[in-house]
This record gives structure tokens, sequence and C-alpha cells, in this order.
């Protein structure tokens, strides 16, 4: 079950317009054959954004399979964190649309977007040792409202048979230097990576202001996204 | 059909009686026999009927399998079972059958049952019906024979001879085949009887002639042969010399010419394998052909070719005939009604009269006006115009309708007739309501003004007549006058004549005309209704709206009549197909599709025709089949070439029309072609229609991958087109590329004066209106990704104008100065002009040379050129550090190995868990690295240990004098002679005893933040403090790169605290001590930042840098007087201090990036041989896996990027003649002096310069030229004088303090090494406690690299001697011998010579630049500047220069006192190499000398610059503060 937290109504604060506070909570994991899992999790985000509360980085409990039926690992881990943005681009709902990408430039780099969760997934192995379970990453939804996403896991693989071996008897199994290296995209070419399962997130968003900014993100609106209010917004300044 | 008679056979057998048991039996044999004929007969024609009637049933194959056929078999005798005759009936019951056939059949079918494959069983079924064959045959011909017999049966026995049968013995045949049969035989022929006569046979081949090899006939056959020939006459003809048959060599050759073919696909012959050849383009002359310089390739044309309507076909029924028609007159009446001519030209009728009205009525207003008045007659005749044309129109629709309803009541009676429906056709009429009254009264007034008009018509025709006919009249009487006249005088004069005459008068006489007549209104009334009555609808009458649907239903196949249905049938078995000719040359088909009932056939085929040429003639011909065999032409279409604007997506469908003269006549309900019929029924009307359709098609050129239409150009071929056509037709006149140009389309529009109130024309000239205004001007230009412009949310100006938009683009490309730029403002008048004024000035700048900052034009010069380089290099660090290995994403266990000591389980490892928890000596352990991403200002610390210092200089009692002997003379053995301990503290305690304190203490700043240590005492404090300054990365940045070119230096100042009492003269002195604390700055140490960042602590003691002479300070010197090679002295050489310098939370340094960037680099270009750098890279790996923290150098990279071995930079060169002149007999001078002429090169590092990314080595001259360099570049000079100065010299790669690696100079001098420190011209003994290097990595001459192969790396405990191979590891060995490499330094070092004249204005101007700087920091106070003090100081200076800065202070003190009397002074000398003002001014700034605040404080400054070669610079800066003791 999601906390009871009140989800908080940004609080304005001058000219920065962007408010945006969102809450997640873990929950059904799916990793056939792991027990005894637990997570962290951290956020990534642009320059253009600021935690303006809550944690950016944390650490779950570890979570066991129960013995009934539906042998899922559950953790029911709230988190809570608002983010204020004055140029919210690179966000889930437009994709990679930054106004400072002219057409022949670089696709925008990953320090430009918007905040996005990323989720490592930690567990012991067959000898106790505590290795890691799976690397992934969401974009934070924009609409506010409830919003579920599951994510595909996934780790590195060993470079060779034999490191794969010796890796799997030391139980120091290949890892990314930084698990922060899944929420961008440069570099990611020279490794390779297998699936392991899937978290599923569920996040309660709340906005405020982002009409100011000239998005326009109610539900109703999602349905056909309107440049209207963009360029509206664009001219407004 | 043709399995029938054979079906039938077997059937009519079986009902046959077998002859011989029943012939003799009760009835009348031979009428039985007869009926049975005829039986046998009928059933056989009743097989075959019903059997007929099987096969229209279609059957697939021709032969069936047996299990079929055998249904087929009961099915008959169940047919025949039906209609059992009485003798059928009595053959059945009482007849034995003949089982024979059904055996067969069983054994065929088991026989079948075996054979799987449908070959064998149709072979099977073959011979089965081959046996049956012959069974009836078989019992027809004894049936034949009984007849025979049976016929002539009474007398048989009378012609019959009864004989025995005649026998011959066996031995009697034998001996008369013996006479006729000859046998051969198989023995060899002896070889007399082949050779004639008695000649011995002759062996070609023994005598050397060349006999070829016979064929190969087995010896058998061979004798049989030989034989055979010799019966024969002249046989020995045959045989040659050598007795053996004449023969030819064996044609046949060993090895086949023809090479082996081998088949790629299984199954097919290699010699019949097709191989694929691309065309190849024709180059024959055609006048189409593009010129072969400007072949673009295959161009494309895409035919679609859709489908199939016939209009007419032979096939069709006469309902069709007529449903064609229909269909053909309802797309007219759509077409008429789409246009609606008869409503535009009514309403341009009634609009005509309106006008004509309006002009009468505006005329009788009063205003007279010419232009309506001319007008009117005009309108009028527009009027007579259009009505004629609207009544034609009107008409034509009336017709329309009227044929329509008249064929289609033609239909609906043929369907009763015929009762049933071929086509779906149904013709709606639909009725619209009119308003009868008001219908009515329209009508009524429509006729009135028509009447009107006509009568006015009428009148005027009248009116015209009447004139004319006056004016005929006229001369019609006159003529007659003149006749008569004639006629008088004619009889009067030739009465004979007058015949003749009036015979040709008569063909002249004139008709009296006629008067015209008057028109009646009535009769034109009468006229005109007739008229509307025809061609109008009654008033009232409901206006009928046609609609033609295909709703109806076609009867079905079973309800029609037989020659309906063989009909269909005959439609059911024929399909089309249609043929794409190009140039006359089939170049496709469409597949074979059949027509459909409704005679339309679906192709739905694009064919992509790939051309070179622009085409002559693209055809389509229309073929029938029918059935399986027979194809017909029925027609050819010519398809006209599309215009270069028909692209292939927009093209449109055309409808082509067809026909063909084909005369085809049919025996069904279908009409045939070209044959006349009649839809009467007394066959009068007759039509005659010809096959006719449309091919459905578009032809249009493709669209290449690019959008490049794939089109050749159009050869100018003007077709001529008739000028009359260019009048009315635009596309006939321009093209149609020229429609999509609108100045040409206006052009024309002008030239064919278009009627612009036409409504044909409406579009066309509402586009040309909008072309020729101007408004919406059509651009002359091409826009690509014009479908970007939509997503354009702001227009380029606006874009380019916002600053915030500006701001995201830096930020986005990465400019330094925005890379890290946190929370881009939303609004833009948040955004200062400030953020891009500094980047804006550097732009600015970067080409301009600023000469103010650098005095001096070269300078200026070489700074540009090292911005430029810096930028390069960082421009290639940025490219670099998008790269990413494996290693800089994944941390990954390596392979474990045995035995080393790398981190596997398998190696060390494991002993490790044998180790004491608690070990006795106890290891440093490693600190937590933190990854610098998730820092933020405050995380980092830089903790700086201040631990002790030794010698730092004490006070001078005020006036006291010391004896100092003379040093002006030292010579070269002095030095290394001179015993330390002459002149030690402990002989001249008297000395020590007067020693006044110095109170020391250390200031540490960096960046702005400063820390103390307490205050302690003597020179050799002992502070123990650690101290914790805060650390900020520019623009809060903490990546590794950003970390790496921190520019900032952590500042070790080391002052002496004194206490003054600070009013003397007060007169409450004796109540309360007040004392004024001053701080004299004694020296100090600079460690830039990155160092720490790199080396993550530094640890070591440092030499102070004090300057020479520091007023009012002495050092302890008695301890080292004498300077010198040897060690132990050296303590005294400086002041020392023991720092430990680190970062908390240790940084990871970018260590990984800097080795990338090495890796990309040495992928540049090199010039070096492979060999060379393959065995640099296996020396390199070797020795770092032996030393992994030993660095091991063997190719560097050079200014210009590219790879150069180490040793080509070691060369002797020549030092500048001056400095070698100048001490002419002391090498030891001469060395040190060269030292410090190199030391005098200002310093640069390159990792502040290239942000610790990579290491550029510039050779000597290079580094002369731009005065600038690190290390490498020093030592390399110094390396490089030395041994032209005839030492023997090495580079050292090592690592020392504070610079981390480096590189230094050994030189070897009287058996003992002595380590230069090439940046600051200082020498040390090997065994110097103090000498700053403190790691000896490897040794590079100038023809070899020496690795350290030894267990220690510090020069104290290393032995130098390179010949041991087990110490020093060599690179070029006997193995590889060093192949000569040329060195890359120039040949010789060419020097400018000081130019002093500059040098002394340089002086004034940095003199000036300081005293206004120091006044500067100086606000609040005055500042004197004490003129005699100064003039002291500068001729100090040049003595200063002149020792090297060495011990001549005290005279300096003495001198001052002399000159100043009572003043206390303090100040310094400072001695820098000249780079740039601003350094100079740092350092002033950072002595503090200014920020004394005594009121009466005086100042003083000198500057010396003293000028060597090559423009290098020695500065020296003395400043001091003067306080006149009272």
């Amino acid at each position: 079950m999601v906390g009871q937290a009140a989800l908080r109504p940004g609080t304005g604060a001058g000219l920065q317009s962007r408010q945006f506070s969102h809450q997640d909570s873990f929950s059904l994991p799916q990793f056939p054959g792991f027990d005894d899992l637990y997570c962290k999790f951290c956020f990534v985000y642009g320059q253009d954004w600021v935690p303006t509360a809550g944690l950016e980085e944390g650490i779950s409990q570890i979570t066991s399979k129960s013995d009934v039926a539906p042998t899922t690992l559950v953790w029911n881990f709230p988190i809570d964190i608002t983010f204020k943005s004055t140029n919210p681009s690179g966000c889930e709902c437009w994709g990679w649309w930054d106004p400072a990408r002219r057409p022949g430039t670089r696709l925008t780099h990953t320090s430009f977007a918007g905040p996005q969760i990323v989720v490592s997934v930690y567990g012991p192995d067959f000898f106790g040792n505590d290795v890691v379970r799976g690397y992934g990453a969401v974009h934070v939804p924009f609409t506010p409202g409830r919003h579920t996403r599951t994510i595909a896991m996934f780790v590195p693989e060993s470079t060779s048979r034999l490191q794969k071996f010796t890796s799997w008897f030391t139980g120091r199994r290949p890892e990314f230097t930084d698990p922060k290296v899944v929420a961008q995209g440069e570099g990611r070419e020279v490794t390779r990576v297998r699936s392991q399962g899937f978290v599923t997130i569920s996040f309660n968003v709340v906005t405020k202001d982002m009409k100011k900014l000239g998005y326009d993100v109610s539900p109703s609106d999602m349905q056909n996204p309107s440049l209207v209010p963009v360029t509206e917004g664009i001219h407004k300044y | 059909m043709a399995a029938g008679p054979s079906d039938a056979a077997p059937q009519a057998l079986r009902d046959l009686p077998p002859v011989p048991s029943t012939s003799r039996t009760g009835f009348a044999e031979f009428s039985v026999r007869e009926r049975m004929r005829e039986k046998l007969k009928a059933a056989r024609a009743k097989a075959e009927i019903t059997l007929l009637q099987e096969d229209r049933s279609p059957r697939p194959r021709r032969l069936k399998s047996i299990r079929e056929r055998k249904t087929d078999f009961r099915l008959d005798k169940a047919f025949q079972n039906d209609f059992p005759s009485a003798e059928e009936a009595y053959n059945f019951f009482t007849f034995n059958f003949d089982s024979e056939p059904e055996s067969i059949k069983a054994g065929a079918r088991k026989r079948n049952e075996l054979n799987e494959e449908e070959e064998a069983e149709e072979e099977c079924v073959e011979t089965h019906e081959d046996e049956q064959e012959e069974d009836e045959t078989d019992e027809d011909a004894r049936l034949v024979k009984d007849d025979d017999l049976f016929i002539i049966g009474q007398t048989a026995e009378d012609f019959l001879v009864m004989k025995p049968a005649d026998c011959e013995s066996y031995s009697e045949q034998l001996k008369k085949e013996k006479e006729f049969l000859f046998t051969p035989s198989m023995l060899a022929v002896p070889p007399s009887e082949k050779m004639p006569g008695n000649m011995q046979p002759r062996y070609l081949e023994d005598e050397g002639l060349y006999t070829g090899e016979r064929p190969f006939v087995s010896q058998s056959n061979q004798n049989i042969l030989e034989n055979r020939i010799l019966r024969q006459e002249q046989g020995k003809e045959w045989f040659g010399d050598d007795g053996k048959i004449l023969a030819l060599p064996n044609p046949i050759k060993q090895s086949s010419t023809r090479p082996p073919i081998f088949s790629l696909e299984e199954g097919i012959a290699p010699e019949l394998e097709t191989v694929y050849r691309k065309a190849i383009k024709m180059t024959a002359a055609n006048q189409y052909l593009v010129g072969p310089g400007d072949f673009q390739g295959p161009f494309q044309l895409d035919i679609d070719i859709s489908g199939l309507i016939f209009t007419h076909h032979p096939c069709f029924s006469r309902e069709h005939v007529l449903a064609a028609k229909l269909a053909q007159l309802y797309d007219q009446y759509l077409a008429r009604k789409q246009k609606n001519l008869t409503k535009l030209l009514t309403d341009k009728l009634h609009a005509l009269r309106n006008a004509v009205e309006c002009s009468i009525d505006g005329g009788d207003a009063g205003v007279p006006r010419p232009v309506a008045q001319q007008s009117i007659p005009e309108y009028k005749i527009e009027i007579r115009q259009t009505r004629r044309l609207r009544d034609a129109e009107q008409e034509k629709d009336r017709m329309l309708l009227k044929t329509i309803i008249k064929v289609w009541k033609q239909i609906k009676s043929l369907r009763d007739f015929q009762k049933f429906t071929n086509t779906p056709m149904k013709l709606y009429l639909r009725k619209e309501e009119v308003d009868q009254r008001l219908d009515e009264k329209a009508y009524e007034a429509e006729i009135q003004a028509e009447i009107n008009e006509l009568l006015e018509e009428c009148m005027e025709e009248y009116e015209k007549k009447m004139k004319e006919y006056k004016t005929e009249l006229q001369e019609w009487k006159s003529w007659k006058k003149t006749q008569k006249s004639k006629k008088k005088k004619k009889k009067k004069d030739i009465h004979e004549e007058e015949e003749s005459v009036e015979d040709c008068d008569l063909g002249e006489e004139r008709v009296k005309p006629i008067p015209p007549k008057m028109a009646n209104s009535l009769e034109i009334e009468q006229q005109v209704r007739e008229k509307a009555d025809n061609c109008r609808r009654k008033p009232g009458e409901p206006a009928l709206i046609p609609e033609l649907v295909l709703s109806g239903s076609v009867t079905p196949t079973e309800l029609c009549p037989r020659a309906e249905v063989l009909r269909r049938e005959d439609v059911k078995k024929r399909s089309a197909f249609i043929k794409v000719l190009f140039n006359a040359k089939e170049v496709s088909r469409t597949v074979t599709r059949p027509i459909s009932s409704d005679f339309r056939v679906h192709f739905g085929q694009i064919f992509n025709l790939q051309i070179f040429n622009w085409p002559e003639s693209l055809k389509l011909q229309i073929y029938e089949t029918m059935g399986m065999s027979s194809t017909t032409l029925l027609a050819e279409v010519f398809i006209p070439v599309p215009e270069t604007t028909v692209l292939t997506g927009s093209a449109p469908m055309e409808e082509i029309e067809f026909s063909s003269n084909q005369r085809v006549m049919l025996d069904h309900e279908g009409v045939g072609s070209g044959v006349s019929f009649s839809f009467e029924a007394d066959g009068s009307n007759k039509m005659t229609l010809m096959t006719s359709g449309k091919v459905s098609n578009s032809v249009s050129w493709a669209v290449g991958e690019k959008g490049i239409p794939l089109i050749p150009p159009v050869s100018q071929q003007n077709t001529g087109i008739p000028s009359a056509l260019k009048n009315i037709d635009a596309i006939a006149s321009i093209g149609t590329s020229g429609l999509t140009d609108m100045k040409k389309l206006a052009k024309w529009a002008v030239e064919a004066k278009l009627d612009p109130n036409d409504p044909n024309n409406a579009a066309l000239m509402q586009l040309i209106m909008v072309a020729t205004s101007g408004e919406a001007r059509v651009p002359d230009f091409f826009r690509l990704e014009q479908l970007q412009q939509e997503f354009n949310f702001v227009s380029d100006e606006e874009f380019n104008r916002s600053k915030r938009f500006r701001l995201l683009q830096l930020r986005n490309g990465e400019v330094a100065e925005f890379r890290n730029y946190k929370q881009v403002p939303l609004h833009e008048r948040e955004i200062s002009e400030k953020i891009f004024e500094d980047y804006e000035k550097r732009l600015q700048e970067r080409d301009v040379i600023d000469s103010k900052n650098y005095l001096d034009a070269h300078r200026a010069v070489v700074a540009n050129y090292l911005q430029k380089v810096r930028e390069s290099v960082i421009n290639r660090f940025l490219i670099a550090k998008h790269n990413f290995l494996l290693s800089d994403l994944v941390n990954e266990e390596e392979i474990p190995s045995l035995g080393s000591e790398g981190p596997g389980i398998l190696g060390l490892s494991l002993f490790k868990l044998a180790e004491p928890k608690r070990p006795l000596k106890p290891r440093r352990k490693e600190r937590k690295k933190v990854t610098a991403q998730n820092l933020s200002d405050g995380d980092i610390k830089l903790l700086v240990n201040i631990i002790r210092a030794y010698d730092i200089p004490v006070r001078k009692p005020v006036m006291s004098k010391l004896p100092q002997p003379s040093k002006s003379s030292r010579s070269f053995n002095d030095m290394f002679a001179a015993s330390p301990s002459a002149q030690s503290p402990m002989d001249s305690p008297d000395w020590a005893l007067n020693q006044v304190l110095v109170r020391p203490f250390v200031e540490v700043s960096f960046q702005r933040t400063v820390c103390r240590t307490t205050t302690a005492e003597g020179p050799n404090p002992n502070w123990n403090e650690e101290l914790e300054l805060p650390f900020r990365a520019p623009n809060g940045d903490y990546s590794t790169h950003s970390l790496q070119s921190v520019k900032d230096e952590v500042f070790i100042n080391v002052f002496d605290e004194v206490l003054h009492d600070a009013v003397e003269d007060d007169p409450e002195r004796g109540s309360g001590i007040r004392t004024r604390v001053e701080r004299h700055w004694l020296g100090c140490v600079k460690i830039p930042f990155t160092t720490i960042y790199f080396q993550a602590r530094v640890d070591g003691t440092f030499k102070v840098d004090v300057p020479p002479v520091l007023l009012g300070y002495s050092k302890e010197k008695n301890l080292g007087i004498e300077r010198g090679y040897d060690s132990v002295q050296n303590l005294s050489e400086g002041s020392y201090i023991t720092l430990f310098i680190t970062i908390e939370p240790q940084l990871i340094p970018g260590e990984s990036v800097r080795e990338k960037m090495n890796e990309m680099l040495k992928k540049f270009d090199t010039q070096e041989e492979e060999k060379l750098l393959q065995a640099a890279a296996k020396y390199e790996a070797e020795c770092t896996s032996k030393f992994p923290s030993r660095k091991c150098l063997t190719t560097v990279i050079d200014l210009n990027g590219k790879t150069v071995f180490i040793t080509r930079y070691i060369k002797p060169l020549n030092p500048p003649q001056e400095l070698l002149d100048a001490i002419p007999n002391s090498s030891q001078t001469a060395a040190e002096l060269v030292a410090r002429y190199v030391a005098l090169i200002p310093f640069l590092p390159d990792s502040v310069s290239f942000a610790g990314i990579c290491d550029l080595w510039s050779t000597s001259d290079q580094f002369l030229y731009l005065l600038a360099g690190d290390e490498e570049e020093h030592a390399v000079l110094l390396c490089n004088y030395f041994l032209g100065m005839g030492k023997k010299a090495w580079l050292i790669i090592g690592n020392a303090i504070p610079e981390g690696p480096t590189a230094y100079v050994l030189t070897l001098e009287q058996s003992q090494y002595v380590i230069w420190n090439p940046s600051t011209g200082c020498f040390y003994g090997q065994y110097d406690t103090f000498c700053p290097l403190q790691n000896v990595y490897c040794l590079i001459g100038c023809d070899n690299i020496w690795f350290n192969m030894q267990e220690y790396d510090s020069p104290i405990r290393i032995n130098f001697d390179i010949s041991k191979p087990k110490l020093w590891k060599s690179f070029f060995s006997r193995r590889l011998p060093y192949p000569g490499l040329r060195s890359i330094q120039p040949e010789e070092l060419v020097y400018q010579h000081a130019d002093k004249a500059a040098a002394v204005e340089l002086q004034g101007r940095i003199e000036k630049i300081l005293k206004e700087k120091i006044m500067e920091w100086r606000p609040r106070h005055l500042t004197r500047w004490n003129r005699y003090c100064t003039s002291t100081l500068r001729n100090f200076l040049p003595l200063l220069e002149q020792n090297q800065g060495k011990d001549i202070e005290d005279d300096h003190q003495a001198e001052l006192q002399k000159q100043l009397g009572d003043y206390r002074v303090s100040g310094f000398p400072i001695h820098m190499p000249f780079s740039e003002v601003r350094p100079l001014i740092e350092a002033v700034h950072s002595m503090g000398v200014h920020t004394i605040d005594v009121s009466n404080v005086e100042f003083a400054l000198a500057v010396y610059i003293h000028a060597y070669p090559q423009n290098v610079l020695s500065v020296w800066i003395y400043i001091a503060s003067l306080v006149r003791n009272r």
C-alpha cells in the first residue's frame, strides 16, 4: 500500500515557477530465482532541475519471498521528493524536445534532461555475497496523477567465460562504475547486459505552475498534446 | 472425351454373354446376336452421353486414379440399372460374368497401392486400359469368327483335310543353317594370313615414326572383325604393315580441353544455368540519348496498370449492351450536371437582361452614359448568343434525360422478355416536386421575355431587311428605268438583235425584291412555346433526377435459359492480360486475369521501368485468351509519355479508350463484335458494335531515394504546337511544367485574352491574381526541410535575439563558460547581459594581441600561439571524453593469475587471510575514494598539516655587523673539497648568544581562504598543526576534468611575528603595555592544487622560497657556508618546511582520462617505424608489469601531435656563447650559469594549460622560441646543453615533490652523480637528503633508455651505474641494436643577442606599473616613496644578478644604513623569470609589504631586468618599507 504522506503542493518559491512533487513506492519486483533483495535508488536530473525536498538517494529494506501463492517480492518503500525546474526540457512527455536543439546539432546531453529514477537491486548470491541483481531507470512522469511503471532490470555481463565463472565464484560480479550510467545513453555501446527481471514503481505526481512555463500536462490534454500552449508560453515572457 | 470409349467398352462387355457357353441355348441365336449388337451400340452411345454430361464438370486431369474410376463404373451401372430391359435382366441373372477385367483391375489396384508415385499410377492405368482394349478386340474378333463359322457352319467339314504335322530333326536343321550362316571365329588370326605374300610385319612405331594411340577395341571383337574381313574379297587391304587393322589414332583426348563447369544449383545441368548480367547501357546514336558526360544513372518510369473495363465485348448480352449504353449516358449526365452549363447560361442571361434594363433605366435617370448606351447593342447580341446556347444546352439535357429513360425502359422490357437479369444496374428516377405556381410564373416570364426579345430581334431584322429592301427596290427601280429606256432605244435600232439581248438580259434581269414580312407576334409565341415544350420541363412537372445504382440482383445461372448459360460460361473461360511495350519492345506483361461477369479485369500491377533514354513510345497491348489455347490481340493503346512534373504518388489514374476491329460471331446469347444485331423483334434497327473498352492506368516518373525524380533530362525537342492551339489550351502552350510557374501562366493569360468572368477560368484567374498581385509572392528559391518550419516554435530572428535560447544553446555546445550553468532562468528578463560579457570578450580577444598585458610583442605572439595550441588540445580532449571504454562503465574483476601480485584470489591475496589482524608495523590503509559526481560545495576540504620548519632566517639585531668571509673567489676544487665544519655555530658562541629570536608562524591561503598556525619560536619551529581549508570547484562542477583544470595554488607563507611597543613615547608607558604586532614575510611555498589532486597527498620537506636578501634577517649560514656538490653541507642551503597535504575525502584522479587521451594521441600519425613502436610498447609492458608504479617513457608527443621516440630529443646543443664567455675557465660555474639560464625561461606547466590531460614535448628551439614550457622542456634543454659542454648527462624521469611526475637531469661530475632541477636551476648531490627528487624511474640518454630495475627507486638508495644490466634494463641491446635515430633537435641553436635597450625600457615600465599598483592597494593611505632608498636599491640589483642572488645582503644592509641613517628597513628582492606582468604584480602583492599601516611609512621599489640571449629576461624587484626610528 502506498503510504499516507500527503502530497506536497509546491510552495512556488519566487520566480522559479516550476514546482513538482511526487511520491514513489516500489513494489512487486519480479526476479525469478532470487530472494532477499534490497534496492538502492537515486535520482538523476539535468542542470535545470533542483530537488527542493526529500531524499535524492536511499536504500530500502531487504525483502524476502512470501510463502503464500503470489511469491512476489514486495518492498512498498515510499520515497518522497520534490523537484523544481526553470527549464523543463528533456522530460518524459516530450521525449528529447529541447529548445536549444536546432537541426543539425548533437542530441541533448543527458545532463539537461528531466528527472529519472535509477534503481539498482542487490541481493545475496549462492555463497552469501552481496551481488547486484539489476539496474534500471525510468523517467518520472509529468502528468499529475497516479502512474505505474514497470522497469526492466539488467546487469552487465562478464567479458569472458572465465571471468564469468570467477566472478560467480568470488561473488564479485561486474557492476556499473556508477548506477547513474543507466540513465544516460552515452558510452552504453561498450557494455553487454543481460535482463534480470522487473521492478514495478508507482508514482503519485503533483505538479504546480506548469502552465506558467507553457506546459499543459493535465491528463485530458495528454491525448492530443497541442503546440498552442507551448508557443504561448514561449511568447509570454 | 479421349477416355470415353475405353470407359464405355468394359461396361458394354459386361453385358455380353460369354460366347461358347450360351451360343447353343434356347433362342434363335442370330436374332439374339443382332439384338445384342444393337444393344451394345445403344449402351455405348448412352455411356458416351453420360460421359459427356459428366465432362461438363471440368476434369482437371485426363486420367483419374483407379479409385475414382471405379466409382464411375458404379455410377454407370446404376444408371443402367434404372432402365433394364427384359433381355438384360435375363442376361444378368443367367450369364456367367467374365470376371477377368475385374481381377485385372484388382491386380492393378494392388500394384497401385504399392506404387505411390503418380506417374507409376498413370502408367498402370494405361496398361490396364491397354489390356482392356485388347480384351475388347479379342472378343470382337472372336465374334466375327464365330459369325463366319456360323454362317458357313453347315459345310465346314467338307473343306478340311486332316494331316499330321511336319517335323524336321534338329541335326538337319543345323546342317541347313550351316549352309547359310557364317559365324566368325573369336580366335586370333595368324599374322601370315593378314599380310600379303610372305612379308614380315613391319612396326612403324619401332622405326621411330609416329603412330597415334589406337582407339580401344576389345581383343575378341577385333578378332571377330578380322575374321570377317578376311572372308571378303581383298580383305587384306584392310590390314596395315604391322598386321593390324588400319585405324586412325584415337580422336579422344586424354584430358578434356574444356574447363569443368560446376553447377551452382542442384538439378540443373551446369551448361544450362543462366547467369545474371546487368543490362549494359546501349550507346547507339539516338536523338533522345542523354549525353555520356551528364549521365545520371538509370531513370525510372512507373507504369501502373490498374484495370480494364470493356465497353463492348463479343460476349456482351443484349442487356449488357444496353447497360453499357446506359452507363455511358449516365456518365455524360453526371458530367453535364457537374458543369451545369444550363444553369450558368441561364444566370448569365438573367444578368445580361438586368444589365440591359439597368443601363436603359440609368439613361432614363438623366445622366446620359454613352458607354452604357453603346454597350446595349453589344449586350443584346450577347443575350441572343447566350440564349441560343442555353436553348441548345437545355435541349441536350432534355434529350439526354429522355435517352436515359428510354434505354432504361428498353432494359426493363428486355429483362421482362428474357426473364433473367444480367446486370445489376438499376435506374431510379427521383422526382423533385416543385411549386407549381412559382414554376409556372417563372416559365411564363421566361417565355414572355424570350418572346419580347425575339420580337425585338425580329423588329430589328425587319427594319434591317426593310432598309435593304428599300435600297434594293431603289436600285431595281432605277435599273428598270434604264432597262426600259434601253429597250426603247433598241427597238428602234436593231430589232434582230433584240432577241439575243433580251436573252442576255434575262440572265441579268433582277428579280423584283420582295418586301420583308412583318414578324407575327403570335407566330413567334407559337414558336417559342413549341421550343420550350421540346426542350424544357413543363411547368409544374416534377424535375426528374436519374440515379443509377448497381444494387440489382443478377439472376443465378441455374435459372437462366441454355443460351445464356452458354454465354456466361464463355465469359468465364475468357481472360485478359496486357503487355507493356516500351519503344516497341515488350518489357513486361501483367498476369492473366479472368474477365469478370461485368466485363472488368482488375490487374493492379505497377511496373517499374528502368530506362536510360527519354522514351520514344509507350504502348499497351491488350490480349484476350480463350480457354487454354487461343490468345488474340485485342487492341493496342498508346500512352502519352508523362510530363516531367508527373511524379509517382501524385499521378492521377487515367482511362484510355481502345477499340478493336475484330469480328467475332458467337453461337450463344453474346452479341458478338462487328456483327449486326437488333433489339427489335422484327430485326429492324440493326446496330453493329465493335469490341471496345478502357484501360485505366497511370504513368509517372519515379522518385529516387533522396526524393529526386528519376527523369531523364528533356532534350529540347520543340514539337511545334500549332499556334492556334496556344490561345486555347494553356497546357499546350506552355507545357504542364509551366503551370507551376506563375509568371509564365500569367503571361499566357494576358496573351490569350482570357475572359476573367468565365466561370471556367475562375480557378485559373484567381491563381494568376495571387501570383501577379505580389502579396503572396512565390519564392524563387527552394527550401530544404520545409517541413521543419512548422515545428519551429519561434522564428530564427527571435531565436537569435533571445538571451535565454542563446544561453541554452551555448550550454548545449559545452562552451567552457556555460558548461555547468545551472537553472537557466525561465524568463528572458531574468538573464542579465553580464552573463555573456566574459564570453564575448574572450571571443573578441582571441585574435587581438593585447600588448598592454605583455609589454613585449614577442611574448604576446607566443602567448597567443600557446592559447591556440591549448584550445586545439582541449577540443581533442573533449572528443576523447565522449569515447568510453568498458572499464569506464563497468567495474569488473580482472582475470585472476597465479603467482602475480594481481588482485586475483589465487594470488597473494589468499595469504592475506593468514595475516595477523593487528600487525606490528601497520600499513597505511587506502582511503575510500569518492567519485566526484555527487559532490557539492563544502564537501571537499583541503587538509594541510604543517609539521616543522628548518633554518628559518632569524632577525638581525639592528646595526649589528658580522664579518663575512669573502666568497667571491670560489674555485671548482674548492667546492668539492671544502669542509663544512669550519664555521659551525658551535664555533661562534657569541653569535649564537646574540641571536635574536624569530617567532615564525605559517599562513596557508587557498582560494582566498586564509588559515594560520600558532606562533612558534626559533629558527627550527615545530608546529604540528592541521589546517582545514574548504575547496570550491570552479562553477560548482566537480567532474573529473573540471577538477583537473583547477589552477588555484596553495600558498604556504612563513611569517615572522614582530611585536613592537605601540607608542614608544607614550607618557603612560609604565601603566600598561601596548604592543603592535607586525608580521614580516620570510618566504613561501607554492603548491598547485592539481599536484595534490593527482597525487592524492603531498608529503615531504619542501624548500621555502626565501628571497636572497631579507633585510633585517639573516640565516644561520654558518651551518653551510660552502655550497657544492657535497651532500652534507646542503642542509644549510635554504629554509625547509615539512608538510603533509591531502584532500578529504579522497578524490579519484582522472588518470584514466589522461591515459585514454594518450592512447588517442598515439593513434595520430607518427614517423617512427612500426617495428620500433612495437618494441617500445613491448618494453613498456615488460617494465610496468615488473614495477607497476614506475613510469616508463619511450615515446612522447610533439607539438604537432605526432608520436616521437624519446631519445630523439636528446642531442648535444650549444649553450649561448655569451654565457660560456662570461666564465671562461670554471666548468662548474659555467654549468651553474647555464642551469640558471634554463631556469630563467618561464615555467608553464602542461598540467595546467592542458587540464592535466596530456604532455606535449617541444624541441629545444621551439622551447626557446616559445619561452615557455614545463619540466620536460627545461630538462631536455639543460641536458642538451650539458652534453654540448662535454659532460655526461642523462634525463631522469621520476617523481619529485612538489611537482609530481617530472624530469630532472643527471650529470656525472668527477665520479659523483649530480641531480639538477632544471626549472629552478638548483643542483643536488646524489645523497642530498633535501633533494626534491624522490623516485627515479628511468634514465634517457641520446641513444638509449634505461629502466630502473632496482628494488628501490629513491636516488639515495640506487646505483646510477647504467652499465650494469641487472640494475638498469636498457631498451636498445644486442638483440635490438640502436638503429641510429636521427634527432629532431636542430643542428645548432641560433641565439638572438640580448637587447639591453629594450630591457631598460621594460624595466622602467614595470617599475611604474608596480608603483601604481602599490598605491592602488593602499587607497586610504598616502604612499610615500623614498627616493634615496630606491636609488640605493637600484644599485644593489645588478649586483644581485651578477652574483646570482647569493649572500650579499649584509652589504645591502650596511649600505642602506649608511645611506639612510635612522630607518628601520624591512624588504627583500624578488627574483623571477619574466613572462608577463601579472605574475609580477601577484608576487609583489603576495609579499604583503604594502599592508604595513604605520602612518609614517615610506616605500622603496626598484626593478632591474637583465637581458640574456634569446630574449630571456631575469627580473629583479626590490621592495622595501622604511620606518623612521624616533
